[in-house]
């Protein structure tokens, strides 16, 4: 009986041992020394956590056939509730001029975004999977780039730089795992490069050559070479005058990001005192609760985006090794499901719900070192959050549901 | 699609790959920061936390030579405020500006000290009433970041009666806190203003120790029992005077209320200050932890001076004094002897050149030996010794007297005495300009007047060495090794000569004779210097027994027109520090 219900004891395993951590260090960043609205939300992320889990049930009582079905409905559905946010959005936090909650009169109630971030996985391999080969050329790739693109851009509107992140890492990601070649991949992401390199004449001249290059071998359509020459060039152009477009918190957040000294008591504290807590816990931590830098308030949002720096401060490098541990077995998990699935768009939904977890992990537990700017990007199953605890538990159950159709399922072992 | 099994295996082992390096990467960043560089990252948490709350020392008690207490601690209470930044100080200033009745001026003041070191808890009020406490206590929680310490607060029980050598205490200011000196300080400290308080100030200052408070981030304090252990201050170990404080308060009753002017009183065999005193005086105790504006006017505004220290600061020419630095130096330079007579007597002055210089008594004193021209201080016999010597021996004599120095006392204000330089001639064109002087300065210096003018503890410093056999010792008011030097040398039978004509000045005839002192024999000498335009001041100089001197007393009494007055108080401190009855009411005399 468990057996059915249960298709794959090491995804299971993995993704509820780090849901159990991670409700405990939200129970942790709870305990300061002058008690906040923190100390009782361990209890709401349980019942988020429960009825995640719950979800997940559900979806494995489906089929994948059912959620293929599901997928153009539930994308247009979130892309309609993310719509919602620009019209009749709220901030919260520490990103309280954004408007990336729905919410009714002062009861928030979930931000489309997090959905958004699966359904766009869902949506993209239902796209990438109708085609009979990988895409080719920049042209081939219309569809997958619209179906990202949408959503994206009213993320971007919200403004959300952080999810729009996660929305790059999870199109190429997906591309890659359909076949794309390196090399489109490259040219596709060069408009991007460029961006980052304007802002050094020198660099960005040496990357132009390579591109070039690049254009000469992979031997693009005459049409996309010329277009993708000028979207380098524009975005080269754009670059600076898209950084005076940035609203000031997003500048300062990008400029502590290269230098964190450089504002220690406003923008910068926030990594300061990240970098303190977690150096501070040395290998085997303050103890669990006992972080000082997260009971006398001196970690910013000890229960969001800063979690894993309770985790750094209290259980240590040990600690920190056991949760990167676990995500890290996590994710070989769900890749070795996508490499068994049943049919491509499976496959692609696995290894695409990968790389958006993954992404995450990179760049929150980054951001506690300051090795990726501040972007406000959750933690999976760490940070507090419903929709996201919501979401997390809602891709564990379509994984559950692939990996039980999948072939060779009688192999699996932990 | 390209989901041949091949591709999607090779795809799948490049991904876990790209996992590992992310995973690795990560690992590595957190090895670096937790294991690596671990030490560094503990430093900044508990400075983040670990809020130091200074805790300052008692200093030293200062005893009396009997072990009575010149200056000891009570328990006061301080106010300070800790805060991250100028505005946030600003602000909780404002808040509690009300409760503490803060001036503009103490709110600035607080700036000040918090600019200069913004991690320590900013002084607000130094030493706040007990009202002032009780009501801030009531309301602790609406202030987290106030601080109040019960902290040791400086007190003189005798006040007015020590403050001439023990100084005061007070707040270290801005240019203090600029001086070498004070580098070890910060603000918001008490340290030595004057006197003892100032010369000892290393010795009583004690070390400060250290209390630390948990704070949160926005730094209030969360936790009763301390992180970390204190480190508790350490009281300076005590200062042991020479201070006789019952003749000190003796000396201060005899000046009064109305009296104003300087006494000194040595042991001449130590230099140990038994009494030192400046009429009028101050409150020391109103210094502490910041005086009132108005009563700190009112020192400055009052005409008599009282924050001028008339022992050691105040500059009067010696007058008759001085005379026997005349003797002394004519004695050593072989010119005088101790009977003889000068060839002009006395008939009221003495013709120098056009001029005619008078002797303080118009009727004149007729011929007198050395001893009769000291016990009536006649000033015909002084001129004509004085043109004996010769004026470059005579300032090279007086400047062996140490007349041109300080006498060492440990007190930080002394004054140097005016007195022309061995380079008498220049000396001289510098002070009047060439020509513009003339030999005539020697009839003046000879007498105690002129280019001379002299501290009252100067003088009687020089009467040390008068009262034993030429050893000037240096006035010490804290207990420690004599430091005696001989400053002249004559027989001994010279020595007790000099001894008994001083010891004339007081007896039947002499200028001080009305404050002869029953059953013991008074030395001394009675001096008036000039005073432009107002009243002289009146000097007495001496000490007693004459034949084993046990104290020397030099008293300035300003405007007091001659020595006889100035002799009476000198001869009542002699008389108690002696505990002998002195004689009664004075006569009118001159010096």
């Amino acid at each position: 009986m468990l057996r059915r219900i249960v298709s794959d004891y090491p995804l299971l395993i993995a993704a509820s041992l780090l849901s159990l951590f991670g409700v405990a260090m939200v129970y942790s960043a709870g305990q300061t020394d002058t008690p906040t609205y923190v100390a009782t939300m361990y209890r709401s992320q349980m019942v988020w956590t429960i009825a995640g889990v719950l979800i997940a049930y559900g979806v494995t009582r489906s089929s994948v056939r059912f959620i293929e079905w599901m997928t153009v409905p539930l994308y247009l559905l979130s892309i309609v509730l993310l719509g919602l946010t620009l019209v009749i959005g709220k901030g919260a936090g520490t990103a309280a001029s954004t408007k990336s909650w729905l919410a009714i009169g002062s009861h928030r109630l979930g931000q489309p975004s997090e959905i958004a971030k699966v359904t766009v996985v869902l949506m993209l391999a239902r796209v990438l999977a109708s085609r009979r080969d990988a895409p080719r050329s920049l042209l081939d790739l219309w569809k997958p780039a619209l179906v990202v693109g949408i959503p994206w851009v009213i993320i971007m509107l919200q403004p959300d730089l952080g999810t729009g992140i996660v929305f790059i890492g999870i199109f190429f990601g997906m591309l890659y795992w359909s076949g794309v070649s390196w090399p489109l991949l490259i040219l596709l992401g060069s408009p991007a490069v460029s961006l980052v390199l304007s802002f050094s004449t020198g660099l960005w001249g040496a990357w132009f050559f390579i591109l070039v290059a690049l254009v000469l071998w992979y031997r693009p359509y005459l049409v996309e070479g010329i277009v993708l020459m000028m979207a380098n060039v524009a975005t080269g152009v754009v670059a600076p005058l898209l950084w005076e477009k940035l609203a000031p918190y997003q500048q300062n957040r990008l400029k502590v990001f290269l230098d964190p000294s450089a504002d220690p008591r406003a923008s910068g504290y926030h990594v300061i005192q990240s970098k303190v807590a977690i150096g501070s816990g040395g290998i085997f931590g303050k103890g669990f609760t006992l972080g000082t830098q997260k009971r006398l308030a001196f970690l910013p949002e000890q229960h969001t985006d800063f979690i894993f720096s309770v985790v750094g401060e209290e259980v240590g490098f040990i600690g920190v090794t056991v949760a990167l541990t676990l995500f890290l077995w996590l994710f070989f998990r769900i890749t070795q499901i996508s490499q068994r699935a049943n049919d491509s768009y499976s496959s692609l939904v696995a290894f695409g719900l990968m790389t958006s977890w993954f992404v995450h992990v990179l760049v929150n537990v980054g951001m506690t070192l300051n090795l990726m700017p501040i972007t406000g990007i959750p933690l999976p199953f760490f940070s507090y959050g419903g929709s996201f605890m919501l979401a997390c538990w809602l891709g564990v159950g379509v994984l559950m549901r692939i990996s039980g159709e999948g072939r060779g399922r009688t192999k699996i072992r932990a | 699609m390209s989901f041949h099994p091949n591709d999607i295996s090779r795809r799948a082992g490049i991904s876990k790959i790209a996992l590992c390096v992310g995973f690795v990467l990560l690992v590595g960043a957190f090895f670096n920061t937790q294991v690596l560089h671990h030490q560094k990252y503990v430093m900044q948490s508990e400075e983040n936390r670990l809020r130091p709350i200074p805790l300052p020392a008692p200093r030293g008690i200062i005893y009396d030579r009997n072990g009575l207490v010149i200056a000891e601690n009570l328990p006061g209470y301080s106010v300070s405020i800790t805060a991250q930044n100028v505005d946030s100080l600003r602000a909780s200033l404002a808040r509690l500006a009300s409760t503490l009745q803060l001036s503009n001026d103490q709110v600035e003041a607080a700036v000040r000290r918090f600019r200069r070191a913004p991690t320590r808890p900013t002084v607000v009020l130094a030493d706040a009433s007990i009202d002032v406490i009780s009501v801030l206590e009531e309301h602790r929680l609406d202030y987290p970041r106030l601080v109040i310490q019960s902290v040791p607060k400086r007190y003189y029980p005798d006040a007015q009666a020590v403050a001439s050598f023990v100084g005061y205490t007070g707040e270290i200011t801005e240019s203090e806190l600029n001086s070498p000196q004070y580098d070890a300080y910060k603000p918001g400290q008490q340290i030595g203003k004057g006197g003892l308080e100032k010369q000892y100030e290393k010795q009583l200052r004690g070390r400060e120790g250290v209390r630390f408070d948990e704070v949160d981030a926005r730094g209030r304090p969360v936790r009763g029992d301390g992180p970390r252990p204190d480190l508790t201050p350490e009281g300076a170990p005590p200062l042991y005077t020479n201070i006789d404080l019952d003749l000190q308060r003796f000396a201060v009753g005899v000046f009064g209320d109305s009296l104003q002017g300087g006494v000194v009183a040595l042991d001449p065999n130590t230099g140990g200050v038994l009494a030192l005193y400046s009429a009028p005086s101050f409150d020391p105790n109103k210094f502490t932890g910041g005086i009132p504006a108005e009563y700190y006017k009112q020192l400055l505004t009052d005409e008599r001076r009282p924050l001028l220290n008339k022992a050691v600061q105040g500059r009067y020419p010696p007058g008759s004094t001085f005379k026997l630095a005349t003797a002394v130096t004519g004695i050593t330079n072989g010119v005088v002897g101790l009977n003889d007579h000068m060839p002009v007597s006395c008939s009221g002055g003495y013709q120098y050149g056009s001029r005619y210089f008078r002797c303080w008594d118009k009727r004149g004193h007729g011929s007198l030996s050395l001893y009769g021209a000291v016990k009536h201080s006649c000033d015909v016999y002084f001129y004509q010794l004085g043109l004996r010597i010769g004026l470059n021996k005579l300032v090279a004599g007086g400047i062996s007297l140490s007349m041109r120095e300080r006498s060492g006392i440990d007190l930080p204000e002394e004054k140097r005495p005016d007195f022309p330089s061995i380079d008498v001639k220049s000396y001289y064109n510098k002070k009047f300009g060439a020509g513009r002087w003339s030999n005539a300065e020697t009839l003046n210096l000879s007498i105690g007047q002129g280019a001379n003018s002299q501290t009252v503890v100067n003088m009687a410093k020089f009467y040390t060495a008068l009262a034993t056999d030429g050893h000037a010792a240096q006035p010490m008011i804290v207990k420690g090794t004599p430091v005696r030097k001989p400053i002249f040398h004559l027989t001994s039978v010279q020595d007790s000569a000099i001894r008994a004509a001083l010891a004339g000045v007081v007896e039947a005839g002499g200028t001080a004779a009305a404050s002869a002192i029953q059953g013991v024999v008074l030395a001394g000498k009675t001096g008036t210097a000039q005073n432009a335009g107002k009243a002289d001041h009146g000097w007495f100089v001496g000490f007693a027994p004459a034949d084993k001197p046990k104290i020397v007393v030099a008293v300035l009494l300003e405007f007091g027109e001659h020595g006889s007055r100035a002799a009476h108080i000198a001869s009542s401190i002699i008389a108690h520090y002696l505990k002998i009855q002195p004689a009664a009411d004075a006569l009118e005399t001159g010096g």
